[in-house]
């Protein structure tokens, strides 16, 4: 599903790349947590699988595409394939819950009546039934974060790539927002979690890739004792 | 696939409209600039319009007359007419007999009842003439030319010479002149000011995106293409060539509307007003057309290039 070979991004032309020769290979249906310090090198890989970035070199192949071949006008059928939940939400601030999960079907040209229908089910799932009117700043953190993963999911992704969800939340949040990356995962869907929380790591038990300066430290098949 | 895209053409138009709706005040600012624009626009081809016009009256009214000998008979007169239709350089050609040319003589001097009286009593004392219409008047050298070979001169008053006109030609000549520069100061007047509308609709719209820059970031990060996320912001400045073609349009037609009844029936020198409103009327369709089109390129060309700065991928 993701597989990107000794792939390299260095920002400027003399300093130390922020991703050093990466390889890795993601399953489909496959949940992957990747750890590691700020700075390390995680948001750059994110970055890089949305093509929000370029690689210095190396390759990248995401659900059969292969961002070499990617032409610009492409991009943006690529990220409607892609599920995202930025680590600062990214919501629109002049928009309700409502909106802001209809949004991501507006662009893909979905219409009016399948929008009302599919945007509730969505809610549903992320419990923010009735609070489709709020708007983002009436929210909680821990419910603007599930607005955002709402959207990520409302188009059906293959990828969910979730960017430190559970960054400002206190505990409890934290596990509703895990409790529905695990629910998505179990429908089939692709996920890609980057976290700093032991806790996290240690109860989801799944595949660990760790980043250390650029550099994949470990790549563990469970987490079963890991510590950060 | 074709219903999704008739969606998005809806949703980007409605989009468009409501941000021109909360854009008012700073769409204002760049209407105004685009009214001006449009209505130098318009001035410059109603006023070029009524120059030629005006030129090409006083052109008509050249004429070359070549005055002829009492001697000559009415079939040499025909033969030279004949050949001088012949010439390229010639339009028309018409014979003005003696009694014509009394007659047209005596209209001319209606109030002078003396000197009708005198001319009366000794029949025409006015020589038949051959009036020439050139095709153009700023060449008349081949006719003249013509005229002043040897058998032709033969058939000529001596006495009367022949009228070329020349100090008409002089004065329509500089009148010409002077359009060309009008013509010329309207077109840089035209350019001028479209650069300035287009910088300031730039601006405009420029402030529009400034404000909204990470809702655009959002959408396209949530994969919106090019279009879906330019396409509202082309609508509304699009909007604004409408409205601004409209206004200037509605001026132009109440300047025409106050001036008729203010310098009725009365030209300000070269200008004919009434030639003017009578062109713009007329042409009315056509010349909104102009402002529409006019208005809405501008538009469409300063938001495509405000907006191409935030839309672009990252290559490196």
């Amino acid at each position: 599903m993701i597989l990107l070979d000794r792939v390299t991004k260095t920002y400027g032309k003399h300093a130390t790349p922020a991703l050093d020769r990466i390889s890795l290979h993601v399953e489909p249906k496959e949940f992957v947590i990747v750890v590691g310090q700020s700075g390390a090198g995680k948001t750059t890989l994110l970055r890089l699988l949305t093509r929000e970035e370029k690689p210095t070199s190396g390759k990248i192949i995401v659900g059969g595409i292969d961002y070499d071949k990617l032409k610009d006008r492409d991009i943006p059928l690529l990220r409607r394939k892609i599920g995202v939940v930025f680590q600062d939400f990214k919501l629109l601030p002049n928009r309700t819950v409502f909106e802001n999960v209809a949004f991501a079907l507006e662009i893909v040209g979905m219409g009016n009546y399948e929008i009302r229908h599919t945007v509730p089910k969505v809610l549903d799932i992320v419990n923010l039934r009735g609070k489709e009117k709020r708007m983002p700043y009436e929210l909680s953190g821990g419910e603007r974060q599930r607005v955002a993963i709402a959207r990520a999911i409302v188009r059906q992704p293959k990828i969910l790539i979730a960017d430190e969800p559970t960054g400002n939340l206190d505990p409890k949040h934290a596990w509703d927002v895990i409790s529905v990356l695990e629910k998505i995962n179990r429908y089939g869907t692709t996920v890609l979690l980057t976290t700093h929380n032991q806790e996290i790591v240690t109860r989801l038990n799944r595949r660990v890739v760790t980043i250390q300066h650029g550099h994949i430290a470990s790549d563990l098949a469970s987490s079963d004792g890991y510590k950060l | 696939m074709k219903h999704r895209k008739l969606i998005t053409l809806s949703r980007i138009i409605t989009t468009g409209i409501s941000n021109f709706v909360r854009n008012a005040w700073l769409a204002a600012a760049a209407m105004a600039v685009m009214v001006v624009t449009l209505t130098i626009v318009l001035f410059s081809v109603v006023t070029s319009a009524t120059f030629n016009n005006t030129i090409a009256q006083i052109n008509d009214k050249i004429k070359i007359s070549v005055y002829l000998n009492d001697s000559v008979t009415k079939e040499q007169a025909d033969e030279l007419m004949d050949k001088l239709r012949k010439m390229p350089s010639v339009r028309a050609v018409s014979y003005v007999s003696k009694d014509e040319a009394l007659a047209e003589f005596r209209v001319e001097h209606n109030n002078n009842k003396e000197l009708l009286q005198a001319i009366g009593e000794t029949g025409s004392p006015l020589p038949a003439s051959i009036k020439i219409t050139p095709a153009d008047t700023s060449n008349i050298t081949p006719i003249k030319s013509f005229l002043d070979k040897s058998e032709n001169v033969s058939m000529q008053d001596p006495q009367a010479g022949t009228s070329y006109s020349g100090d008409r030609k002089q004065a329509i000549d500089k009148i010409a002149h002077a359009t060309n520069i009008l013509r010329q100061a309207g077109v840089v007047a035209v350019v001028i000011f479209a650069v300035i509308s287009v910088l300031i609709i730039f601006n405009t719209i420029q402030m529009a995106i400034f404000n909204r820059r990470d809702e655009l970031t959002i959408m396209r990060l949530l994969g919106a293409s090019t279009s879906y996320i330019r396409g509202p912001f082309v609508v509304e400045s699009i909007m604004y060539g409408i409205i601004s073609a409209l206004i200037s349009i509605g001026l132009i037609e109440m300047l025409f509307i106050a001036s008729s009844s203010t310098l009725q029936a009365s030209s300000l020198g070269l200008l004919d007003i009434n030639y003017s409103n009578t062109y713009f009327h007329a042409h009315f369709w056509i010349l909104l057309g102009l402002q529409l089109i006019v208005g809405i390129l501008i538009g469409a060309a300063s938001s495509i290039v405000a907006t191409r700065r935030y839309l672009k991928f990252k290559t490196k």
